[in-house]
């Protein structure tokens, strides 16, 4: 036993490097994993002092996880892809993370934070303007509906919630099992929702401004919200379908007509669904004023971590620069669905005619673009939000089965919330 | 049997055979399940007898797991599994043996307390202690490896105590013609009490080698890298989002893989199997 | 017990105990009195800043009724477990202990799901209960369940108490078969000849003599219950639909590595290491008696 430890000890140390190694540890399995190692592969063709290895590690919680403890074990990687939930954490690591505007500036890479597009890098600015990590795969949520079912019903695609329900019911009426199912709850139907409609998340700007943040989703328009999809639940209109993604396969299936997804979403749809689709502008609730306003990305940046050499984070900085040029934007944005993260790649593809093709993939753009943001949406920055969003998906579980009143479970959502977000104050003040 | 009552011999026989189907049937389910196409499952209900497709799925996942989510390849799962199972289960076996000979065939200071501290660590489960033991193998450098994987795992005390009672039973004159004969306690060891040891090793070595086979929490924490996956985890990490997405002909492909090697080592060292775990628990 | 004929060294017991004990400490003392430590600290995910809290964490925990819960949560589905577990086992085990022919065959064909990781088995029974796919999900529905796990708490708590028996009836069967075959042929046929039919003989006599047998898998299965089903959890419900299948074990888990809560789970920890040494110190006060110092 002694010797094998030995052994691999020895083995693991024995390493060599000719050009300066970039880890990158990422969460894009499957198909989009192909793209991230294509993107590496085209960088480090492109030059010969650095050599970037991205590495799957698992879904972003993992990662993450995975990540912290390789810190902490003084191992981290170079880079990590950190889903828009940990913002706050990451943000507030300092020494654990090095600011992108930082890495940029000390490599003397040319950097200007107003090529990117306003609503998805000011999710990953501080209050001064500096950008902390480097937007790369961001989506927003859009409403999709199988439009052969529709077309048998004779509905045209609703644009509000209430015209929604009305066509559900009509729908259910002429034999239609599920009606409508959503992914991602919290991040559709209080985050996105909370933006679209121009009401604040939490105060302090939606955490922006300050640790000292609470959560503000017990308003009387949250409510009526969360009550109405209690209330489609119980009516056979809305089928629950899980925390995640899990939602994508119903719609996919042809099982659910009406469904509310990231705009990732559609390369699954694109390759499997057997049915005329289309993605639109979530719905919204035609009373409040305001809406629709505009939404707010969901997805995942990339971050520096800190403790490495200069001459590492010279190699980061050259490949933040790769990942700018409009080229490169609009390749990845074209094969996946996320959306282009400079106004130069965006004008691009819009000249390339690729929008003209492929309508669905310009409309999460306009959608997040839709009005320039307040500071209702410009997006959110709640510390250790990935437990605070399975607090709030708890609390909307609890209203879908039936079990609690709209109003009682955001009560409790804000409370439990509030708690977390004192919490990570104390840490992050430290 | 005390006297003749077909009636209930028949009652008997059918709720066995009823037993026996309700074990059965969710194997039979994910059989029949991964020899099917993913469209053939989709469409409810799923067919009940057996499809054409057993060598394209099982090919598929053995090359290169899902098409849509991991892809790690089932086949290096399957050795990684094989590499723990056998590593726990040999470590465990080699280590408990001869501790369990220096507590039971030595006198010398601290014994006492070097057997409390073995026994306590009955009371410490690896669950009340991940994180911490997380960050033990991650300082050490050792996560995402097979040392990692097992060397945690292989400090036991059951077998220590199995090798305890059996040692108790092995009669005084064996000890004491050997020292009569000049012959160290290493030779004792070695040439004595081995070779007795035999059923007890084999005992052991089944429900090591299942126990090592199924672990779920430490691999989960412990490995990262799609390389570093077990079998029971990469069946857990196929699973990516919906009942409806999932390559559920590909996953039910896996989980019969992921059962069949400790269900035949049940299966074909039954003897020994009830053995180990009869005298683990007495 | 001790043996008479010992061997005297002064270095080589310690040399033969050394493996065990140094992994013992190295992967059993060591994390366990870190969690202690952590218990008592309020950290950030990085490490990066920490504080001594005293017990803070302790406090907030028994006021959270999430974690209320989950004792609860962990008290239903442990009883579900066991006593499902051990009333099947022993049924077939009585069964098989009645038939002569096929009894290897019986027993052969009853034992091997030992063989099945949990999570596999939640995986497997989860694939059968799939709201939407789901061959037994089918059947329900065509005699009008509604059955959705992923939204009806009892329904996912029911998913999970079956994945958790179905794998531990052979470990029951083989115990009890075991208890029957020990009992004393003579005492059945006293009772036989004094009249007794086989239902009173199984209540009057057997069930009695096997109360050690029973008491024991009582233990033994509510510890499995406790720990072994974390795979059925994670594979299948991972303590959803709200926190409904979230035992305490699920818990420490997540708060620790999906929540990077390392006080709060460390608390956990800490007040589930002596709820095992209750259990144990229980399983090793009435049933075994193989501590003899």
């Amino acid at each position: 036993m002694l010797i094998r430890t030995l052994a691999a000890f020895l083995l693991c140390s024995a390493s060599a490097h000719a050009q300066t190694e970039i880890q990158w540890w990422h969460s894009m399995g499957g198909a989009l994993g192909e793209r991230v190692n294509e993107l590496a592969g085209k960088f480090n063709a492109g030059q010969k002092d650095y050599k970037l290895v991205p590495v799957y590690k698992g879904q972003y919680p993992e990662s993450m996880t995975a990540a912290i403890a390789a810190f902490r074990a003084g191992n981290a990687p170079h880079i990590l892809q950190v889903f828009e939930v940990g913002t706050a954490t990451m943000m507030a690591a300092k020494g654990a993370i090095v600011p992108v505007a930082k890495v940029m500036a000390d490599a003397k890479e040319p950097f200007d934070p107003k090529a990117y597009l306003p609503t998805v890098a000011g999710y990953y600015t501080d209050l001064k303007g500096n950008m902390l990590s480097f937007p790369f795969n961001s989506s927003s949520a859009l409403f999709y509906t199988n439009d052969d079912v529709l077309k048998k019903a004779g509905i045209a695609a609703p644009k509000t919630w209430k015209e929604l329900v009305a066509a559900g019911e009509k729908l259910k009426a002429s034999g239609q099992q599920c009606v409508y199912t959503t992914a991602w709850p919290s991040w559709v139907h209080i985050e996105n929702f909370s933006a679209w409609h121009n009401v604040p998340i939490g105060t302090k700007q939606n955490g922006m401004g300050g640790f000292d943040t609470q959560f503000t989703i017990n308003s009387p328009l949250h409510v009526r919200h969360v009550a109405m999809l209690g209330d489609m639940a119980k009516k056979g209109l809305f089928t629950y379908a899980g925390r995640t993604n899990q939602g994508d396969a119903k719609f996919t299936s042809g099982e659910c007509p009406f469904f509310t997804g990231s705009a990732s979403a559609q390369a699954a749809i694109k390759k499997s669904a057997k049915f005329q689709w289309t993605a639109h502008f979530l719905p919204y609730h035609d009373d409040v004023k305001g809406a629709p306003q505009n939404s707010i990305i969901g997805g995942a940046s990339l971050w520096v971590m800190g403790g490495k050499k200069p001459v590492d984070y010279k190699g980061v900085a050259k490949f933040f620069a790769f990942l700018s040029q409009p080229e490169v934007q609009m390749d990845f944005h074209t094969s996946t669905g996320y959306v282009p993260i400079t106004l130069a790649a965006y004008e691009m593809t819009r000249k390339s005619g690729f929008y003209e093709k492929n309508p669905g993939a310009e409309i999460t753009i306009r959608e997040l673009t839709n009005k320039t943001p307040t500071a209702n949406s410009k997006g959110l920055r709640f510390g250790n939000f990935v437990q605070g969003r399975e607090v709030i998906e708890e609390e909307m579980e609890a209203v879908f089965a039936g079990r609690k009143e709209a109003k009682a479970a955001l009560d409790d959502a804000v409370k439990r919330g509030n708690e977390i977000l004192r919490k990570f104050e104390a840490t992050a003040r430290n | 049997m005390v006297e003749n009552r077909p009636g209930l011999t028949a009652l008997a026989h059918a709720v066995l055979i009823a037993g026996v189907l309700l074990v059965a049937f969710p194997i039979y389910v994910t059989f029949v399940a991964s020899t099917l196409t993913l469209e053939e499952i989709m469409s409810v209900p799923m067919p009940l007898l057996p499809g054409d497709q057993l060598v394209v799925n099982y090919s598929q996942v053995l090359k290169a797991g899902t098409t849509g989510g991991s892809q790690a390849s089932v086949a290096l799962m399957l050795f990684n599994s094989t590499v723990m199972a056998l590593g726990i289960a040999f470590g465990k076996i080699a280590i408990s043996i001869i501790a369990s000979f220096a507590i039971v065939y030595f006198r010398f200071p601290l014994r006492n307390f070097f057997f409390w501290m073995i026994f306590v660590t009955l009371m410490l489960p690896v669950e009340v202690r991940i994180i911490p033991t997380f960050k033990v193998v991650s300082d050490l450098g050792i996560l995402n490896s097979y040392v990692g994987l097992t060397l945690p795992l292989i400090a036991s005390a059951t077998a220590t105590f199995l090798f305890r009672q059996f040692f108790l039973t092995v009669p005084e004159e064996l000890a004491e013609a050997a020292r009569i004969d000049g012959a160290g306690p290493m030779r004792f060891f070695l040439d004595v009490l081995l070779p007795l040891s035999k059923t007890s090793i084999a005992a052991l070595f089944v429900i090591q080698f299942i126990y090592g086979w199924n672990q779920y929490l430490w691999p989960l924490l412990v490995t990262g890298d799609e390389s570093m996956y077990t079998v029971v985890i990469g069946i857990k990490r196929m699973i990516t989002g919906g009942d409806a997405a999932n390559e559920w002909h590909l996953v039910m492909a896996t989980a019969m893989l992921a059962l069949l090697p400790p269900a035949l080592v049940v299966i074909l060292m039954q003897k020994w199997f009830v053995k180990g775990l009869v005298e683990t628990e007495k | 017990m001790e043996k008479r004929v010992v061997f005297r060294s002064a270095w080589l017991p310690y040399a033969l105990l050394a493996p065990q004990i140094a992994v013992t400490i190295v992967f059993f003392f060591l994390p366990a009195t870190q969690a202690a430590w952590y218990s008592f600290q309020l950290q950030d995910a990085f490490g990066l800043s920490t504080q001594f809290v005293g017990l803070q964490n302790f406090e907030a925990l028994f006021a959270s009724p999430q974690y209320l819960q989950s004792f609860r949560t962990t008290a239903i589905f442990s009883i579900l477990v066991a006593g499902c577990g051990i009333a099947i086992s022993l049924l077939l085990a009585t069964m098989a202990d009645r038939v002569l022919r096929g009894a290897l065959a019986y027993k052969t064909l009853l034992i091997w799901p030992y063989a099945v990781a949990p999570a596999v088995a939640g995986v497997l029974w989860a694939f059968m209960f799939a709201p939407s796919i789901g061959i037994v999900t089918y059947f329900l529905r065509r005699f009008g369940v509604d059955w959705n796990w992923i939204i009806h708490g009892d329904q996912a708590m029911l998913l999970i108490v079956v994945a958790s028996v179905w794998k531990q009836i052979s470990y029951n069967f083989l115990f009890f078969l075991a208890g029957l075959q020990s009992i004393p042929r003579s005492l059945i046929e006293a009772a036989a000849i004094d009249g007794a039919g086989p239902a009173r003989r199984f209540w009057t006599i057997v069930f009695p003599l096997l109360s050690p047998t029973t008491f024991f898998l009582l233990v033994v299965n509510i510890v499995y219950a406790f720990f072994d089903t974390f795979g059925v959890i994670d594979a299948t419900t991972q303590g959803g639909p709200a926190t409904d299948t979230q035992i305490l074990v699920y818990k420490v888990y997540y708060d620790g590595v999906k929540a990077a809560d390392l006080g709060g789970s460390s608390a956990q920890s800490v007040i589930l290491m002596f709820i095992v040494i209750v259990l144990t110190a229980l399983q090793f006060r009435f049933v075994e008696k193989k501590v003899q110092y």
